[in-house]
């Protein structure tokens, strides 16, 4: 049988528009980490296997996914990807993606961005496109002096690698060794004196003093004290299990400043009886956080219902604990605000869902039952897809509903998703019928939500194109980039 | 062993089977209790110092030559109130003193191996009163002294005894499959499939219990059968529930169908489990304290079905309050099978072999290769074709 040129290519747009759509799913959830269901490296196949394919396949529309909003790991892998392979790009194109290569360095965070470099360093590419991109990276750091003393190794290595010339005097900081001299910049001369004195040592960034602090056998109470001044906000999140272990005061956050995510993974490791202690305050915090973040990306719902898995499996990974569960709580906050009549159907159902952890089997059906039959608007239902009392029977429930008794499509149903299945190279799903979306931050549900369309597979390609290049203008302009040539 | 009872199989008064979770070749069915009741608790005693550990024999628990040796990950204690009051499960609690625990030259020596530590409790070996029972199946050897038997055989019995098992842990997928299965909230119990064959069928008193022990799945030991199962067999296809849409018309048939589909589930993976549930098993009781017995139980030992061993502790209510099966291998069951039916036709190989319907060398070949030839003597094994009959 022979296709008609026609009918090959509007074949040939469908699975193109598939293809991306599986992989922007899969880039939203994943981070190469282990997950409850799999282990490290089964991520990190699957998704290396991923970018491989979309790559080589689709290589302009990679570039633009970086503006889709996935997460961090995978901009960064993005970055890698398109620095290493570029031989035989045309010029335009490699503008173009320089563009969007330097907007997505600016928008990570430092770390990340100086380790997408040195991973191109690792493929063994050196070439002028690349020494160019850095320069104008390392240009646009708005201090490169705390970059050499925090990020010594990284900038040291990314320097080795595309001998660029270094200002003042970080030439002679990062490659003689800082014993050689005294410095004239103020932030170099602490970092030398800290190696001497523990008063200049408290003037180091936090990740940089610690390690001189162990070295010198400090208390770590004693540390935390007098480097509290100096911690950043995520840091001093991370830290106040160990601040309570210690019994240091000095670093009480402010739960009204810390992201959604972040405030629902604080809470959950706090033991249940100061959760209950506190649960006025933590819920305030989480609602707070859900104003926050929808202040910057508006989402007006009308009657939605939510249905919320907590069972044994949102334990999550070593590498990402209780992450799923947080998600969850997340998504429950931030619906609670976005919509006008809202309700939540949590499986397995007993207890406080704030004072609960992770525990019971997985019960979708029941509590999918119950939210249908208030007719909402809108179904979210936020799981790893996992379910398993009994198996299958959210997608069973979900594709008769949309078959017998919802043809007219009043009802809309979401299966959010925040953990990525390696066999299934994205989200598990729960059924054909429903769009499932991954999600790592609850604070991107309005992204996701906006992709649904997309997941649901009733868009073509050129929408989907369309879609990009508006994220893509939004990106650009952001990052204080001049926009893309050729048009998106 | 003398059998006292023989009856319909463990059935499941009282319990209920939940929708089965299936990972790999691995497929475990919760099993909830309806009536959680405080009065008889398990807990583990974890023999935490990685010593060998050995136990006195009847009558010779002092003397330091004799001992009984035995991989022992840990021990069960049970604790029981005769009048129904609560219980609580204290497991590893216990002192050195109350355990009756001795030292000899760096190995820790275990005063029998099931014991009452103090009234109301009770400590023992998990599967070992099952196993000691399928071992000691006409340990005593022939009955009538025929001359084909040995010396051996006619003075000291099928010593000695062995059979082979696996531990839990090295059952491919069953450890991710315990790490990943979800507990339900009121579960006592689970089915355990591998390769969709029955392996073990595992009940607690306690919910609380079950959430304790349920790893220790691992450590349990399995059939030479389910490890081979284990590695033969990727995948098991899921139980998924499938719903006729021409059926609803609205969300009261929806639900109605849900519940129809989860109960015909139910209904078939407990036919899975037959084996134990519903074939006949023949039963003998070791102890009996308060409204209970703790019972041992074998299968019919027929040689083209499953077969299982275990022990069950029930209450008199017939409500099953413990229970522990281990599946036999199929070499496991001709053995068995091979010294029961001598022992029925007392120990005559003519009588035996004409009930088997062979003649009396095939017979002979079976003994030989079911490992018995030390129970013969040499000129009855000389002229014996190789190979199987």
């Amino acid at each position: 049988m022979t296709m008609s040129a026609e009918t090959r290519h509007a074949a040939a747009a469908r699975v193109t528009c598939e293809d991306l759509v599986v992989f922007l799913n899969a880039c939203f959830c994943c981070t190469g980490q282990r997950e409850f269901y799999s282990d490290g490296r089964a991520q990190t196949v699957s998704i290396e296997f991923l970018h491989d394919y979309i790559r080589g396949n689709y290589r302009r529309l990679y570039a633009r996914t970086l503006a889709a909003g996935v997460n961090h790991f995978n901009r960064a892998r993005i970055v890698t990807e398109l620095l290493a392979s570029s031989r035989h790009l045309e010029a335009g194109e490699r503008r173009d993606e320089g563009r969007l290569v330097i907007a997505a360095l600016r928008s990570l965070p430092a770390p990340r961005a100086y380790r997408a470099l040195l991973a191109v360093r690792a493929r063994g590419v050196n070439n002028r496109r690349l020494r160019a991109i850095v320069r104008d990276f390392l240009s646009s750091r708005p201090d490169l002096q705390f970059d050499a003393i925090k990020y010594r190794g990284k900038l040291r290595d990314l320097i080795l690698h595309t001998h660029l010339r270094l200002p003042g005097e970080l030439g002679g900081f990062l490659f003689k060794g800082w014993k050689q001299r005294r410095y004239a910049t103020p932030l170099l001369e602490t970092f030398r004196q800290a190696h001497f004195s523990d008063e200049a040592m408290y003037e180091l960034p936090f990740t940089v003093a610690e390690g001189m602090a162990a070295r010198r056998n400090i208390d770590r109470a004693v540390f935390l004290r007098k480097i509290a001044p100096r911690l950043t906000a995520l840091e001093k999140l991370r830290l106040q299990n160990a601040a309570a272990r210690e019994g240091v005061k000095e670093l009480a956050i402010d739960l009204a400043r810390a992201g959604l995510t972040r405030v629902a993974i604080y809470l959950l490791s706090l033991p249940s009886a100061e959760r209950r202690e506190r649960r006025s305050e933590l819920q305030a915090a989480l609602d707070g956080a859900a104003r926050r973040c929808l202040r910057e990306a508006p989402l007006a719902l009308g009657r939605v219902v939510a249905v919320l898995d907590r069972s044994h499996s949102t334990t999550g990974s070593p590498d990402k604990p209780r992450r799923s569960l947080a998600v969850a709580l997340g998504v429950d906050a931030l619906l609670r605000a976005a919509s006008a009549e809202y309700m939540s159907f949590w499986t397995p159902a007993e207890g406080d869902p704030l004072l609960a952890g992770p525990r019971g089997q997985t019960d979708l059906t029941g509590p999918l039952l119950d939210a249908l039959e208030t007719r909402p608007d809108l179904v979210v239902v936020v799981s790893d897809g996992f379910d398993n009392d009994p198996t299958g029977g959210a997608g069973e429930i979900c594709r008769v509903f949309k078959a017998r008794l919802d043809p007219e499509g009043r009802t809309t149903i979401v299966h959010i998703n925040p953990v990525f299945d390696a066999p299934e190279l994205g989200p598990r799903r729960l059924g054909p019928g429903v769009p499932t979306l991954g999600l790592r931050d609850a604070e991107d549900l309005p992204t996701a939500l906006a992709f649904a369309r997309f997941a649901a597979g009733d868009l073509s390609l050129a929408e989907l194109e369309d879609y990009l290049a508006r994220r893509v203008d939004v990106f650009l302009r952001r990052a204080d980039v001049a926009p893309l040539e050729e048009g998106a | 062993m003398k059998f006292d009872d023989t009856s319909e199989g463990l059935g499941l008064r009282g319990l209920q089977v939940a929708p089965a979770q299936a990972f790999g070749a691995v497929r475990l069915v919760p099993l909830l209790k309806e009536h959680v009741r405080e009065d008889l608790r398990l807990g583990t005693l974890d023999f935490k110092d990685r010593r060998p550990h050995a136990v006195g024999l009847r009558g010779q628990a002092d003397a330091p030559t004799v001992a009984y040796c035995s991989y022992i990950p840990h021990a069960y204690v049970l604790r029981w109130a005769s009048d129904g009051t609560a219980v609580a499960a204290r497991g590893a609690a216990l002192t050195d003193k109350q355990l009756g625990l001795r030292e000899v030259g760096g190995v820790r020596v275990l005063h029998r191996m099931v014991r009452q530590e103090e009234p109301g409790a009770l400590r023992f070996l998990p599967l070992h009163l099952a196993m000691e029972g399928f071992l000691s199946l006409h340990f005593g050897g022939p009955d009538v002294a025929w001359s084909e038997y040995s010396r051996q055989a006619l003075s000291h019995g099928l010593s000695p005894r062995r059979e082979r098992a696996v531990l839990g842990s090295y059952v491919h997928g069953l450890e991710d499959a315990v790490r990943m299965f979800e507990i339900h909230e009121r579960q006592v119990g689970a089915l355990v499939f591998v390769a969709d064959a029955l392996a073990a069928m595992v009940v607690f008193p306690h919910p609380d219990d079950y959430r304790a022990l349920h790893r220790s799945l691992v450590r349990d030991f399995f059939g030479e059968l389910v490890y081979q199962y284990a590695i033969l067999y990727d995948d098991v296809p899921a139980h998924r529930v499938a719903v006729r849409e021409a059926e609803i018309s609205d969300l009261a048939d929806l639900r109605a169908a849900v519940a129809r589909a989860r109960a015909d589930w139910t209904a078939f993976t407990a036919d899975m489990a037959a084996g134990v549930l519903r074939e006949t098993l023949r039963w003998k009781t070791v102890h009996r304290t308060g409204p209970f017995r703790l019972r041992r139980f074998m299968s019919a030992l027929r040689p083209d079905e499953d077969n299982h061993i275990g022990e069950a502790i029930v209450r008199d209510s017939g409500e099953l309050e413990y229970c522990k099966t281990f599946r036999l291998s199929a070499a496991q069951v001709r053995r068995a099978y091979l010294l029961e039916k001598l022992a029925q036709h007392h120990w005559d190989l003519a009588a035996t072999a004409e009930a088997l319907g062979v003649e009396v060398p095939a017979l002979l070949v079976r003994l030989r290769n079911a490992g018995f030839g030390y129970l013969l003597k040499e000129h009855v094994l000389k002229n014996l074709p190789s190979g199987t009959v």
